[in-house]
C-alpha cells in the first residue's frame, strides 16, 4: 500500500429536498462512497453563490460538485434551473482560465436516487484523485 | 463617419442650459495634459465655454456618473454619449439606477477614441500638444522638432478597433447621424485562447493576472458595477480590497469581477482602457458574452431597455454544465 497517495477533498453541496435526502438513503442503504466527500447542505442548489465555489477552492478542495432536484423537480419550482446557468458559465471560465473542468461538476440527484448519489461520489472521487491536488487553483496560505 | 466637433457640442450645451431645458451639463474636461481628459459636471455657460473639451480622448463613458449625479438634482442634467456609451444607458436603466426623466440624453457620433498608450508607443513621450488633423494625428513631443503624423486609425483604443455598433440605442437628440450595428471581430481573441491546452491558458491568464495591482479602478469605472455595497469592501468575503497575496487572489478577484457583470455587461470595454497594467480585462467579459450567446442564444445588454438578463432567467431545456463543456472537445 502506497502511504503518501493523496487523499482528496471534494466538498458536495446538497439541495436539502432532493440530494441530501439521496445521500441519506444512500448510507441507509449501506451503500458505500469515499470519506472525502464532505456534504454541505444547502436550502437550494441555487442558493450556492459562484463565490462559495471559489472559497471551497481556497480553503483546499480539490474538487467541488454541487447537487439538486432534477430540473423540474424543485421544490421552490425553478431554483435548479438558475443553478444550471450559473453553473455552465462558472466552469465555463474556469476552464477558460485553464483550471481542470474535471474539478468541477454539477449533478442532479432525486431523493430516491441513493445508488446514484453514492456511484457519482464514487466516480468523481476516483477522477479527482486521478487529477491529484489542486494546484492550479490553491491559495497555500489555507493549505492544511 | 463624419466628426463631430467640440464647438458644436459647446454650442448645444450652451443653448440647452440658456433655454432651460437642462440645468446642468454632464461632459468631458481637460486634465492635466491635453490626452488626459477627465468627467466633470458643468453648470454656467462660462465655464463650459472655458473648460469644455471634446477631442479624441473622450474615451470616458459617462453613463455611470448618472447614477450619483442624477440624484436629488433639479431639473435635468444634460449628458453626451456616444455610441457604446447608450448601451450602458440602457442597461442602468434597465436596473432602475437613474430616473430617466432627470436626463437629457444628446447621441454624439463616434469614429474610434486614441489610446494615449498606442500612441505614446509611436510618437514617444513627452507629448506637449496633440493636433487633430482629419484621420490624422499631429503629434509634437519634446524630443522632436517636427510634428510627428500619426494615423488615428492605428492607435485606437481596443474596442473601438472591434466596434461593436454605431447605433444609438437612447437618445433624445441627435447630433449628426446614427450608424448601425458592426459584425465585429470582438471574440476572434477569445476563441483563440479558447484553443489553447489548459495549461497554456493557465500560463497566459497567469502572466496578464499577476500584473493586477487591486487597485479597483475596473470595478469603479464599470458602468453595470453600481451596488452601494460591494462584495470587494467585504472584509468577510475573502477578496476585500488589498493587493492580492498570492495567484488564488488575482484569479478570485478577476472571476468575481467578471462574472458579477456576466449578463450585464455591455462589452463598452472601460475596464480595459482604465487598467493601468494593462491587463485585457475585456477578454474575461467577451468570453461571458460569447457562452451566452452561444448556449442561451443572441444577447446585447443595453439593446432595449427592460430586457431580461440572462442570468436572471432560463428555459427548461437549457444545456448542461458538463454537456456544455464536452461538446466544445468534439467540436475542437
Amino acid at each position: 500500500m502506497q502511504i503518501n497517495e493523496h487523499k482528496p477533498l471534494i466538498v458536495a453541496f446538497c439541495c436539502n429536498w432532493c440530494s441530501y435526502a439521496g445521500a441519506d438513503l444512500a448510507g441507509n442503504n449501506r451503500l458505500n462512497y469515499p470519506a472525502d466527500v464532505k456534504i454541505i447542505r444547502v436550502p437550494c442548489s441555487c442558493r450556492v453563490n459562484p463565490i462559495f465555489v471559489l472559497r471551497a477552492f481556497q480553503r483546499g478542495a480539490d474538487g467541488v460538485i454541487i447537487c439538486g432536484c432534477h430540473p423540474g423537480d424543485c421544490h421552490y419550482t425553478s431554483g435548479n434551473y438558475y443553478t444550471r446557468r450559473r453553473m455552465t458559465l462558472l466552469f465555463s471560465m474556469l476552464d477558460y482560465l485553464g483550471i481542470e473542468r474535471e474539478r468541477t461538476r454539477v449533478e442532479w440527484v432525486s431523493a430516491a436516487e441513493g445508488a446514484k448519489f453514492a456511484d457519482t461520489m464514487n466516480e468523481f472521487v476516483k477522477k479527482v484523485t486521478s487529477l491529484g491536488e489542486n494546484k492550479k487553483l490553491e491559495d497555500l496560505r489555507c493549505k492544511r | 463617419m463624419q466628426k463631430i466637433t467640440k464647438s458644436q457640442l459647446v454650442d448645444k450645451a450652451v443653448s440647452l442650459l440658456a433655454d432651460g431645458t437642462v440645468s446642468a451639463v454632464l461632459g468631458w474636461s481637460m486634465g492635466e495634459f491635453s490626452y488626459d481628459v477627465t468627467p466633470r459636471i458643468f453648470t454656467t455657460e462660462d465655464d463650459i465655454r472655458k473648460s469644455f473639451v471634446f477631442n479624441d480622448f473622450c474615451g470616458a463613458n459617462l453613463s455611470k456618473y448618472l447614477v450619483s449625479k442624477t440624484d436629488g438634482i433639479e431639473g435635468k442634467l444634460l449628458v453626451f454619449l456616444k455610441p457604446c456609451d447608450t448601451y450602458s444607458f440602457n442597461q442602468l436603466l434597465t436596473e432602475h439606477r437613474f430616473n430617466r426623466e432627470n436626463v437629457y440624453a444628446v447621441g454624439i457620433p463616434c469614429s474610434g477614441m486614441v489610446d494615449i498608450s498606442r500612441l505614446k508607443a509611436v510618437s514617444g513621450d513627452g507629448i506637449t500638444k496633440i493636433h487633430e488633423e482629419e484621420e490624422n494625428l499631429l503629434v509634437t513631443t519634446i524630443y522632436e522638432d517636427n510634428p510627428i503624423t500619426v494615423p488615428a486609425k492605428d492607435v485606437l483604443l481596443e474596442r473601438c478597433d472591434n466596434c461593436k455598433s454605431k447605433k444609438h440605442v437612447a437618445f433624445d437628440e441627435l447630433l449628426g447621424d446614427s450608424g448601425e450595428v458592426i459584425e465585429s471581430a470582438r471574440f476572434d481573441q477569445v476563441a483563440e485562447i479558447e484553443a489553447m491546452t489548459p495549461d497554456e491558458r493557465f500560463a497566459f491568464w497567469q502572466s496578464q493576472l499577476s500584473r493586477c495591482i487591486r487597485c479597483n479602478a475596473c470595478r469603479d469605472v464599470c458602468p453595470a458595477c453600481t451596488c452601494e455595497k460591494c462584495v470587494f469592501d467585504n472584509p468577510l468575503s475573502g477578496a476585500e480590497n488589498k493587493s492580492p497575496a498570492n495567484n488564488f487572489e488575482e484569479q478570485m478577484f478577476h472571476i468575481i469581477r467578471a462574472y458579477h457583470v456576466a449578463g450585464r455587461c455591455t462589452d463598452c470595454g472601460e475596464c480595459s482602457r482604465v487598467c493601468p497594467e494593462k491587463i485585457p480585462l475585456h477578454l474575461l467579459n467577451r468570453k461571458f458574452i460569447k457562452d451566452i450567446n452561444e448556449f442561451y442564444g443572441e444577447y446585447q445588454a443595453g439593446a432595449e431597455v427592460g430586457a431580461r438578463a440572462p442570468l436572471v432567467d432560463y428555459t427548461v431545456d437549457d444545456p448542461e454544465p458538463c454537456d456544455v463543456l464536452d461538446r466544445r472537445d468534439t467540436d475542437a
